[in-house]
């Protein structure tokens, strides 16, 4: 029980996404045993441990300022639902 | 009641690159819509970003110009959110860990120097632009929006000052001032017009120590929009506290035309933009033979050249702003000070006839016909009274469309100023024989007829009568 | 011997000596895949012409005399998570089941360039998020083995159709487990890669700092020819590895004596099947046995390993995933849209399927303000300890062993309601993915008629170590078991 139907909803919110009543019980009750025993983890002293954020002991990696080939307008949008002139048509936002 | 002005400005500037933050697409200013992308900042499935070493020298010099310490280790976040013009739908920006912190600028008012704190300068991607269709043609009531990501994923640098400023007049100065460093330091073009500067401010009014409730004012496109937004909402706000009332934390729109600023209505989002360090990005370590090395490129910046202006020369505050505004109209006015005129005089000319007839033309100073030697060579024929300040001035002209050194158009047109005083006696003769009631009124202590006898003898002298020998001459003469 | 049987060496070997030609050899196998794919499902996608006219290709280049690649004319099979040009490219998932990339993955490009003959493009979990390939818009995998049986995943295509003969060797992507956990459900050997050793350019992102490509094949020695393929420095891929490599293939070196082996404790203590854990100790005494030095290790961090990954790799997925919104490309819903809200609401709704959905709102809130110190910070910091336990370990031992699965292959639907057991799946498999290392699963026996998988870990960028091992082992196991229900 370590999640809310509150707290199912306001993820589901951020991530753009729309649930049944029934849908948000069932991921409730999912997320709720992953979270239960993700929370494992705070039984570990990590004291001044440094996050790792990345696998690699890699430091400045940069491109030279140069231009590469575009695609063509019609590649940009050839995968597109709606396109218009060249471009992505999508409804209005308010 | 008296209330005391808080601002904090953001400020985005596009970067000058040849390519993207993160991609080898173009970075400059329009085209056809979706003609310069690639899998990169179109955001499709499996593309990655790499960085671009100009954009992050780029900040880091100007994290430099603006004295800060620039970060041994930086990362990159994602801040995520939805918008359409966003391609994958987070952006690549920096958070707890930017490439530049802890700066200062000083602004230069009448009368005194504000110091502005850096909070930071951080490198960020910038976002594509949305095209709202619809009967209105604005972002309410449109029917549907066209998406272009030519400029998605342009580098941007964001400057985060710390709250320091106190009116719309130093705010106004600061943005300047930051302006003309980005444009010494040849990082980016600065067009508030074009979008390439951006400031957003966040403005608040308070009776005592404590800080009144902020709010973020957007849309403002020029300096004098900046001032003029500002100074609405200090006002706006203190009508509000005096009726009573209480500010609203809020994100409000500058409408030019109107002179107003209005609440950005915006559909009710949860902002929570969970950032996170971006896994595609390794940290940014700079060397500090790097960092010297960028260091070493700057040119002297503003600030510096003011001071050396003011002090080596002597000239006043607004004259120096105006000369060292752009770095090369300032590289204009010490290139036309070899000439060893007057400085003052030098300045005064730049910064006021030549800069109007630039402006007229739409001619930059780096295209200005008119070189610094002849501005040099326009003062010394005014010292030495060659010719006439009035002369001068059309001298300027003729040498502007031309392109003709002053001196040789003197010499062409024998416009040299008449200087000699029996030349000119015989002339201020002949006026006072001719008009007996402009004498009469001047030994009635009328000023003004001086100043029409001193006409008549510079039309006689078709303007190069030396106006000084004149008036003194018409004097002796009538005293 | 049918072709679709041949070793990936012999193929190769008659195509160069004109014995075979690569349209031949192509045609058995897309025979094969129509003959038995539709009772595996192993392929989203069957690229008959693409294939066709690339073998026609190789054969063009080989008779006009030109020098082409060793291996130019074998088949591949590709997970459908690498993007092909022209190529649909679905990762299981009903938002990108139209979705035909503008561009090749650079490991695509590669095995393009090295002439492999792309067959299709192979079944997996949607987005790579699974462990049994149930979570596939386009119907689950079935294990060749026994086809009520899942074949792991998330790259449960790849290994099925290795398995089943419908290509001689695959490509899979490997996040915390999905190329060798499904290698050892269906017998074969996969291997996931030092990070940053093959370019993830053009691989759809699930968790970014975790994913890997890797090879799936019938032996160890295929296994480094494919891993020479597609590995190397990619300027796309900031954190692609610089520097030179040593050819695997040439360095693989069987005899292996002396080297130090570290039996993993905490993987081979709770929730191993005893079958399995059988069939392992049997391969450990094997080595032990022939002359290198196996000793029980304890990695105590590795407790925590699970919990670490399930918020790391979420959380990295649910902003991976904020791009399949409907604009640029892929599924959009249907019908009148209030606003371009409604639009990513319900496209996403429709779009993804429900393990999708739970794991971008598990990571949502793993990221949330409030939650962001708790779990996520939390998670990276546990990273850390498992990245130091390993490096203490790698001061006494040469490589690491462990089960590569808990279980041998479950029943399709057993764990579909339960995601925290299926999760559990991934338990030994997932350390190697948070630190970064390479590790490997080779078959070493069967439990219960299914084949079960021996995992060896090295530092590193010390393949050449890890495939001499698996090489080693290989050949002492003499593993040459084939899915009875194929024969």
């Amino acid at each position: 029980m370590s999640i809310s139907i509150e707290d199912v909803e306001h993820v589901a919110k951020l991530a753009k996404l729309v649930l049944t009543d029934e849908e948000k019980e069932k991921f409730r009750r999912q997320l709720s045993d992953v979270l239960d025993h993700a929370k494992r983890i705070s039984e570990m002293d990590t004291g001044e441990t440094e996050p790792t954020s990345h696998a690699v002991p890699i430091v400045n990696v940069f491109r030279e300022d140069e231009r590469r080939a575009t695609l063509s307008n019609e590649e940009a949008v050839s995968n597109a639902p709606w396109a218009v002139d060249g471009e992505f048509k999508v409804p209005r936002i308010i | 009641m008296d209330y005391l002005t808080t601002i904090g400005l953001e400020i985005h500037v596009e970067l000058l690159t040849n390519s993207k933050m993160f991609c080898g697409c173009p970075a400059d200013f329009g085209g056809d819509p979706n003609t310069k992308t690639c899998p990169v900042c179109l955001g499709h499935p499996g593309s990655l970003p790499v960085m671009n070493r100009k954009a992050v020298e780029s900040t880091i010099r100007l994290g430099l110009s603006l004295n800060c310490d620039i970060s041994p280790r930086s990362i990159f976040h994602r801040k995520n959110y939805f918008y359409p013009d966003m391609p994958k739908n987070y952006q690549i920006s920096q958070y707890d860990i930017p490439l530049c912190v802890g700066g200062c600028l000083d602004v230069e008012m009448e009368g005194y120097a504000r110091k502005v704190g850096i909070t930071r300068v951080h490198l960020e991607e910038d976002t594509g632009k949305s095209l709202h269709v619809g009967e209105s043609g604005r972002i309410h009531g449109a029917d549907f929006s066209l998406e272009n990501f030519n400029r998605a994923g342009v580098p941007l640098a964001e400057i985060v000052t710390e709250p320091d400023i106190k009116s719309p007049e130093e705010a106004r100065a600061f943005a300047q001032l930051l302006r003309s460093t980005i444009r010494y330091i040849g990082i980016s073009d600065g067009k508030m017009e074009e979008g390439s500067l951006r400031v957003d401010a966040n403005i608040s009014i308070s009776a005592g120590e404590e800080l009144g409730t902020k709010v973020e004012i957007k849309n403002m496109n020029s300096f004098k929009a900046l001032q003029r937004a500002l100074a609405y909402e200090e006002e706006r706000q203190r009508k509000v506290l005096n009726e009573g009332g209480t500010i609203v934390q809020e994100t409000r729109h500058w409408d030019d035309a109107a002179g107003i600023t209005h609440p950005l209505r915006s559909k009710e989002e949860a902002f929570d933009y969970r950032y996170f360090p971006e896994p595609d990005l390794l940290p940014v370590e700079p060397e500090p033979a790097w960092i010297d090395e960028l260091r070493e490129s700057l040119p002297e910046l503003p600030v510096a050249r003011a001071g050396r202006l003011k002090s080596e020369y002597g000239l006043p505050v607004e004259m120096v702003s105006a000369i060292i505004a752009e770095k090369a109209l300032a590289d204009f006015y010490e290139e036309a000070l070899k000439s060893g005129g007057d400085p003052r005089e030098i300045a005064k000319w730049i910064a006021g006839d030549l800069a109007a007839l630039l402006n007229e033309q739409s001619v930059d100073i780096s295209g200005s016909p008119v070189t610094p030697a002849y501005i040099g060579e326009l003062v010394g024929l005014i010292t030495k009274k060659t010719i006439s300040g009035k002369m001068a001035k059309d001298l300027l002209k003729e040498t502007f469309s031309s392109g003709k050194s002053p001196a040789k158009i003197v010499k062409e047109k024998g416009l040299l100023q008449i200087a000699d005083e029996d030349e000119l006696m015989s002339m201020v003769e002949k006026v006072i024989a001719e008009n007996p009631e402009a004498v009469e009124d001047f030994k009635n202590g009328k000023e003004q007829s001086l100043k029409f006898m001193m006409g008549q003898v510079m039309k006689m002298s078709r303007g190069k009568a030396n106006p000084q020998i004149t008036s003194d001459l018409i004097k002796q003469k009538l005293s | 011997m049918a072709i679709t049987e041949m070793e990936v060496k012999e193929i190769a070997e008659k195509i160069n000596n004109k014995e075979l030609s690569s349209l031949e050899v192509a045609e058995a196998f897309l025979k094969r895949i129509d003959t038995v794919d539709a009772g595996i499902n192993a392929y989203i996608t069957v690229a008959h012409s693409q294939a066709r006219k690339a073998a026609g290709e190789i054969d063009d280049r080989i008779a006009s005399g030109e020098s082409v690649g060793e291996y130019a004319g074998v088949p591949v099979g590709v997970k459908d998570v690498l993007c092909t040009e022209g190529l649909r490219t679905t990762c299981g998932s009903r938002i990108l089941s139209g979705f035909s990339p503008v561009y090749d993955a650079t490991v695509v490009k590669k095995i393009r360039e090295a002439g492999l003959v792309i067959l299709g493009k192979a079944n997996m979990d949607e987005f790579a998020m699974g462990s049994s390939t149930e979570n596939s818009y386009f119907g689950p995998t079935r294990n060749p083995w026994d086809p009520e049986r899942v074949p792991g995943g998330s790259s449960g295509g790849s290994a099925a159709l290795v398995a089943a003969g419908e290509a001689p060797w695959a490509l899979g992507s490997d996040t915390g487990g999905s190329i060798r956990q499904p290698a050892a459900m269906c017998g074969i050997v996969g291997m996931k890669p030092t990070y940053g050793l093959v370019s993830r350019y053009g691989l759809v992102a699930f968790a970014s700092s975790l994913d890997q490509v890797g090879p799936m094949t019938r032996n160890v020695h295929d296994c480094a020819v494919l891993l020479d393929m597609i590995a190397g420095h990619d300027p796309l891929d900031s954190t692609s590895i610089p520097g030179a490599r040593p050819c695997y293939a040439d360095s693989l070196n069987p005899n292996v004596r002396g080297l130090k082996v570290g039996v993993v404790r905490e993987l081979t203590s709770t929730g191993i099947e005893p079958g399995v854990l059988r069939e392992f100790n049997k391969a450990v005494e094997l080595l032990a046995a022939s002359g290198l030095e196996c000793e029980e290790v304890s990695l105590s961090s590795f407790e925590y390993g699970l919990s670490a990954y399930y918020l790391i790799a979420p959380a990295e997925a649910s902003s991976n995933l904020a791009r399949f919104d409907g604009v640029r490309y892929g599924f959009r819903a249907e019908g009148e849209m209030e606003d371009i809200w409604e639009m990513y609401d319900r496209t996403r709704s429709e779009g993804f399927g429900d393990e999708v959905k739970r794991r971008i709102m598990l990571g949502t809130y793993a990221l949330s303000a409030g939650y962001y110190d708790e779990y996520y910070a939390k998670a990276l910091k546990v990273r850390t300890l498992i990245v130091e336990d390993f490096n203490r370990a790698w001061g006494k031992f040469d490589v690491l062993v462990s089960p590569t699965s808990p279980t041998t292959a479950f029943k399709i639907g057993e764990k579909v309601d339960d995601p925290l057991t299926m999760y559990l799946s991934d338990i030994c498999t997932i350390p190697v993915n948070l630190a970064g290392i390479p590790a490997i699963s080779i078959p070493c026996g069967l439990s219960g008629g299914l084949p079960v998988g021996f995992q060896i870990m090295a530092p590193p960028l010390q393949e050449e170590k890890l495939l001499s091992v698996a090489c080693g082992l290989e050949s002492l196991l003499g593993f040459d078991e084939k899915p009875p229900a194929l024969i």
